[in-house]
């Protein structure tokens, strides 16, 4: 494990940011999200949770697919995929880290999303230890050790220092673009574990109880009558699915240019009317149908799915941002047992 | 329980039993005490889950857009800024005012938990009032915040404590003043920078949009069956900004869609995950309009003409306008 004092930090993302891009928290107009690392930029490695979570670095808002040119009566198809260059995704927490093997099933199965693939192939993922959980934070529900998550690299932030531990050689390579880090044991960091584990304990969420979100009980649940007290304030805006990081949907569209026809894909939500709009009808025309869906397909329809493995790692975002303070920890608590 | 919330508990249990109302709007307790969300409730005994805190920031309003056209009748719970918003439904013919009872309820400023958040108090886990402050117990040890520093940004700029539509109100305490500065002082602001500094102010809070429309679906302004942005027919669907073109679009142009009738409620900010202060966006709509044709505050009266929707021949010109603007 190697040691780099706070006030060394700059040079050392300067050392990284010269030979690849660097993506990490960035305070930028008052809130924290992922951004480009460049010499001035004010880095937020404090904030717990950045605004959106960290899956826009394989699977972005929005992206083209390909472009179509007409040419007399030919149509030429362009492919627009290229090789991506390797890239360094700094200060991912435990839960976004986790949220990336969610992606994966869905992605990496085949057939294989080669526009996600190309970017996950690409990235050299640094993990941030949480020193300091908040109170709408549930990973451990789903199994997740904020104290010492995965990744190429895991980082663990003190009051004085960063310190840095290989996983992988790919990690390991990035590591060693900086030559001026202290080895040490790392004893602090040990310490810095152990009180967040026993945080992590005493959280209010930290005892959901799952228990009830099988398979077998999908029916029930379904048509259980507490939907309808549960979505009743809900705006039908895409907030909750937009912060999520495990929410996968996306919408293909077209428009025409000058140059020719771009189509591009874009993050969809359920909660918006039109996401189960066909040529025919509309499935689901109300909003408790929508609200419905999205917590069923996380915690019912994908697991039935992937062997098991919710698609929630309980980072909380919802929690604080739903606009009405609608959210998946009410749906667990009103379906789910009452466990706490 | 404050004295306040068991009056207004005990006025939507009586309105219930006695069989005056139907159903009663109010906020529902949450998981803390920060997060109480809006709810219909329909029997006296499911009131032990009816919550009205320092929280209880969401306006109720839009909500009666759907309720109102349900069958007998409704009685809401509305602050006084609330209040404006209905009467502009009214206005607008959106809901349906005699299916309605409406209870004016005390505001003394509504918190902000995201205030919070920004002075680095997190893992809350209870919290009390202590004169003019919030303490609070948190896993990370004890914090007093003053309860003026917590509040929603549209309290600085409150307008006033008197409700302009009610049936009966609730009013226990003495108003307390929550205004800081004139409700104008931060467009004015703006006004002052070059177009540069204004263009890279709004952009840099602009491209952090993450287009999920929570500020469209809130406002009450923005009552439209199918938005223009949600219609692929229109040429302009749009889920996401492709560019920074398109963030700035969507937001100026719904805020132009809205002047005149935006009655400053500041949902929209409230809402905003990125935290967008988007109300400037309408605070400078209403400055010219006050500018150009008259003091006008949208929502104080239920009917009458709006500067924006009737003709004079004085009327001002788009040149005008224009310079008007360029002149501050």
């Amino acid at each position: 494990m190697i040691k780099i004092n706070r006030t060394d930090l700059d040079r050392f993302f300067i050392s990284i940011s010269e030979k690849m891009p660097l993506f990490l928290p960035v305070k930028k107009a008052g809130e924290v999200n992922f951004g480009r690392y460049e010499e001035g930029t004010e880095v937020s490695l404090d904030v717990l949770k950045t605004v959106k979570s960290a899956k826009d670095f394989f699977f972005p808002q929005s992206e083209t697919m390909m472009k179509f040119k007409k040419d007399g009566k030919n149509l030429e198809i362009v492919d627009v995929r290229e090789e991506k260059e390797p890239f360094v995704l700094f200060g991912v927490r435990a839960c976004d880290y986790a949220s990336f093997a969610i992606l994966d099933k869905v992605f990496l199965q085949e057939p294989v999303d080669t526009f996600y693939k190309s970017r996950r192939d690409a990235a050299v993922i640094f993990t941030l230890a949480c020193g300091r959980p908040e109170e709408s934070c549930f990973c451990k529900v789903f199994n997740i050790d904020a104290a010492d998550p995965q990744g190429d690299v895991t980082c663990f932030l003190t009051a004085e220092s960063l310190y840095l531990r290989a996983n992988t050689e790919k990690g390991a390579s990035v590591l060693s673009l900086y030559n001026k880090g202290e080895n040490t044991d790392g004893k602090e960091v040990e310490e810095q574990q152990k009180k967040t584990r026993e945080i992590m304990e005493r959280l209010p969420f930290a005892n959901l109880d799952l228990g009830k979100f099988k398979e077998e009980n999908l029916k029930e649940l379904f048509a259980s009558s507490e939907w309808q007290s549960l979505s009743e304030a809900c705006l039908g805006c895409g907030t909750c699915t937009f912060v999520c990081p495990t929410c996968q949907c996306f919408d293909i569209r077209e428009f025409k240019t000058r140059q020719g026809v771009v189509r591009f894909r874009c993050w969809d939500s359920c909660m918006y009317s039109d996401f189960t709009q066909m040529a025919g009808a509309n499935p689901r025309t109300t909003q408790l149908q929508r609200f419905r869906q999205r917590f069923m397909h996380k915690l019912v329809y994908f697991p039935s799915q992937y062997g098991g493995t919710f698609s929630c790692v309980g980072c909380g975002r919802c929690v604080t941002k739903c606009p009405q303070h609608l959210n998946i920890v009410k749906v667990i608590k009103k379906l789910g047992g009452n466990n706490d | 329980m404050s004295e306040l919330e068991n009056k207004i508990i005990q006025r939507a249990a009586a309105l219930l039993t006695e069989g005056k109302v139907k159903r009663v709007v109010g906020w529902r307790k949450g998981e803390f005490i920060h997060d109480p969300s809006p709810a219909t409730f329909e029997t006296a005994d499911s009131l032990k889950e009816f919550v009205y805190n320092d929280y209880c920031g969401a306006n109720l309003s839009k909500y009666l857009v759907d309720i109102s056209k349900k069958e007998g009748m409704t009685a809401v719970f509305l602050k006084p800024c609330d209040s404006y918003s209905f009467n502009q439904l009214i206005k607008e013919h959106r809901i349906k005012r005699e299916n309605v009872y409406v209870i004016g309820v005390e505001c003394q400023g509504k918190l902000a938990q995201y205030k919070l958040e920004e002075k680095g108090i997190s893992g809350i886990t209870a919290e009390a009032y202590d004169g003019e402050n919030v303490v609070l117990d948190t896993l990370y040890g004890k914090e007093t915040v003053k309860k003026s520093d917590a509040l929603l940004d549209r309290c600085f700029s409150c307008k006033g404590k008197k409700h302009v539509v009610a049936d009966e109100t609730i009013v226990l305490g003495e108003p307390v003043d929550t205004t800081v500065g004139g409700r104008f002082d931060k467009v004015r602001e703006l006004e002052a920078m070059t177009e540069e500094e204004r263009f890279s102010f709004w952009q840099g809070q602009l491209s952090k949009c993450i287009r999920c429309n929570a500020c469209r679906n809130v406002c009450p302004a923005c009552s439209c069956l199918k938005c223009v942005f949600d219609n692929p027919q229109s040429g302009v669907a749009a889920k996401s900004n492709a560019d920074s073109f398109e963030e700035q679009l969507f937001h100026i142009i719904r805020a132009f869609h809205v002047s005149g009738r935006c009655t400053d409620c500041g949902e929209c900010s409230r809402v905003c995950p990125q935290h967008i202060p988007l109300h400037l966006l309408n605070r400078k709509f209403i400055k010219d309009i006050d500018a150009l044709y008259g003091e006008f505050q949208a929502g104080e009266a239920d009917e009458g003409k709006t500067p924006l929707t009737s003709y004079t021949e004085g009327d001002t010109e788009p040149n005008q306008v224009f310079n008007a603007t360029e002149e501050k």
